[in-house]
């Protein structure tokens, strides 16, 4: 198994690679298209601010090659919310994988914290990618943006309201949560990800 | 739902747990990797490492020790103790910290909240606040771990940080920690209601209705404690159950 973890301006990129030990696999962190486009699976981390982290990849033709690829690709948090259409976070055209778009969650109800920061539930599951994963289980989240229901929405998730917390089209999965930070139901859809 | 957070607290001074820890279930009490996997495995949703090493060595131990933690711990872990600079938290970060605390160094400097959430983003800068109600009723900033009042008061510091881009606040009554009689639920309150960002209640956590109370009268989104923890005075699986049961949203 050839594991490949895109190496760009963003965060967590070493925690998702410690998550993949922690379970006994192995992965390279590289920018290199030659790597990325011969690896068995791709994961796409990302904690940051989507105008940047695009800037960066369409600078190095990674938008065009990403989203080209054939292989299982998994989006991790900031990752997925490049695979959709479109970021309200600085008005950011994003890499158009999947339909949905990204909005800022707003509340006027003071108690509702944004970013949402902690652990939230995760149901409607529809995917290989949750293989022995309970509904209503608890995944860990950051995130002051959202991706909207739509027909590649595969897990949903309530906080304001009702979004995507997962997405799927063909080969190209996204995850909202942080599976690398999610404990042993994180673990598994990790070891998912990779048996895909 | 979004559920109300759990966190223990662990003191690290060389690389070790400091407070005397006595877990049955651990061949290295003094380890601070196998305690936190432990209280990972127990339910903690995050944990908390401080670091009060007063060494020169002080920065390549606690970088060691935070990326053996990143390789076992399968939670978030936020990092704190003397972070002053950009440099300090681009290690811990690159070392598998998910966040870092800055209590003394952000009130000398209060730029540097702006450039680490600039840099590292706003959702890995917590802010610590050590704070104590005075004779006026007032509750005021304290700095170099309690020991050195300002005439500052919380709310105004807590308001400017956040504005700058703390992320997350970690509040410390220091008229509650270590009397096991509950958190300070009017400041902390107060806190909640008023800023956007989460607030970690700290200090005073005894039995599990405190923090029942914190989560409701306190408003907290998170409630940290060390000590009964440690000493197994109160264990994780069973306070999450009890705030379970009284209908906090609790992940168990």
């Amino acid at each position: 198994m050839n594991t490949v973890i895109i190496q760009y301006n963003a965060g967590n990129i070493q925690s998702v690679l410690y998550a993949l030990e922690r379970i006994g696999m192995t992965a390279v962190v590289t920018d290199d298209p030659s790597l990325i486009q011969s690896a068995d699976k791709v994961i796409f981390p990302g904690v940051g601010e989507a105008s940047t982290a695009m800037q960066y990849l369409k600078e190095r033709n990674l938008d065009v090659l990403i989203a080209e690829l054939k292989q299982p690709v998994l989006g991790i948090c900031l990752g997925m919310q490049l695979m959709c259409r479109y970021s309200e976070e600085n008005n950011t055209p994003c890499l158009g994988i999947f339909d949905e778009q990204v909005q800022k969650f707003i509340t006027t109800e003071p108690t509702l914290k944004i970013p949402q920061m902690g652990w939230n539930t995760i149901c409607d599951l529809k995917s290989d990618l949750f293989t022995s994963v309970p509904e209503n289980s608890f995944a860990y989240f950051v995130h002051g943006y959202y991706a909207t229901l739509g027909k590649h929405t595969i897990a949903k998730t309530d906080y304001i309201q009702t979004y995507s917390a997962a997405l799927q089209k063909n080969n190209f999965y996204g995850v909202q949560f942080h599976p690398e930070k999610s404990a042993l139901v994180g673990e598994q859809i990790i070891k998912n990800f990779i048996a895909l | 739902m979004l559920t109300k957070r759990i966190i223990p607290c662990l003191d690290i001074k060389d690389g070790r747990t400091v407070k005397g820890v006595n877990f049955a279930e651990l061949r290295d009490a003094g380890d601070p990797i196998e305690l936190a996997a432990l209280y990972a495995l127990q339910g903690a949703d995050e944990l908390v490492f401080l670091d009060i090493t007063a060494t020169v060595e002080k920065r390549k131990t606690l970088s060691e020790l935070v990326n053996k933690i990143a390789h076992k711990i399968n939670i978030p872990f936020t990092v704190g103790g003397g972070i002053k600079t950009e440099e300090d938290v681009s290690v811990l970060l690159q070392n598998g910290a998910d966040k870092i605390s800055i209590n003394t160094a952000a009130y000398i400097d209060p730029t540097i909240i702006k450039s680490f959430a600039k840099n590292f983003g706003s959702q890995c800068v917590v802010l610590a606040i050590d704070t104590k109600c005075e004779a006026d009723g007032n509750w005021y900033v304290y700095l170099n771990g309690g020991r050195q009042k300002t005439d500052t008061l919380t709310t105004e510091w807590a308001k400017k940080a956040v504005d700058l881009g703390a992320g997350e606040i970690l509040l410390t009554s220091m008229n509650h920690d270590g009397t096991k009689q509950g958190f300070a639920l009017d400041i902390t309150a107060t806190l909640s209601s008023t800023l956007p960002v989460p607030i970690i209640a700290s200090g005073g956590g005894g039995e599990s209705a405190h923090f029942y109370d914190v989560f409701t009268t306190g408003k907290a989104d998170a409630a940290l404690a060390a000590s009964i923890f440690h000493y197994k005075e109160l264990a994780i699986p069973d306070l999450k159950q009890y705030l379970n049961n009284k209908g906090i949203p609790i992940r168990l």
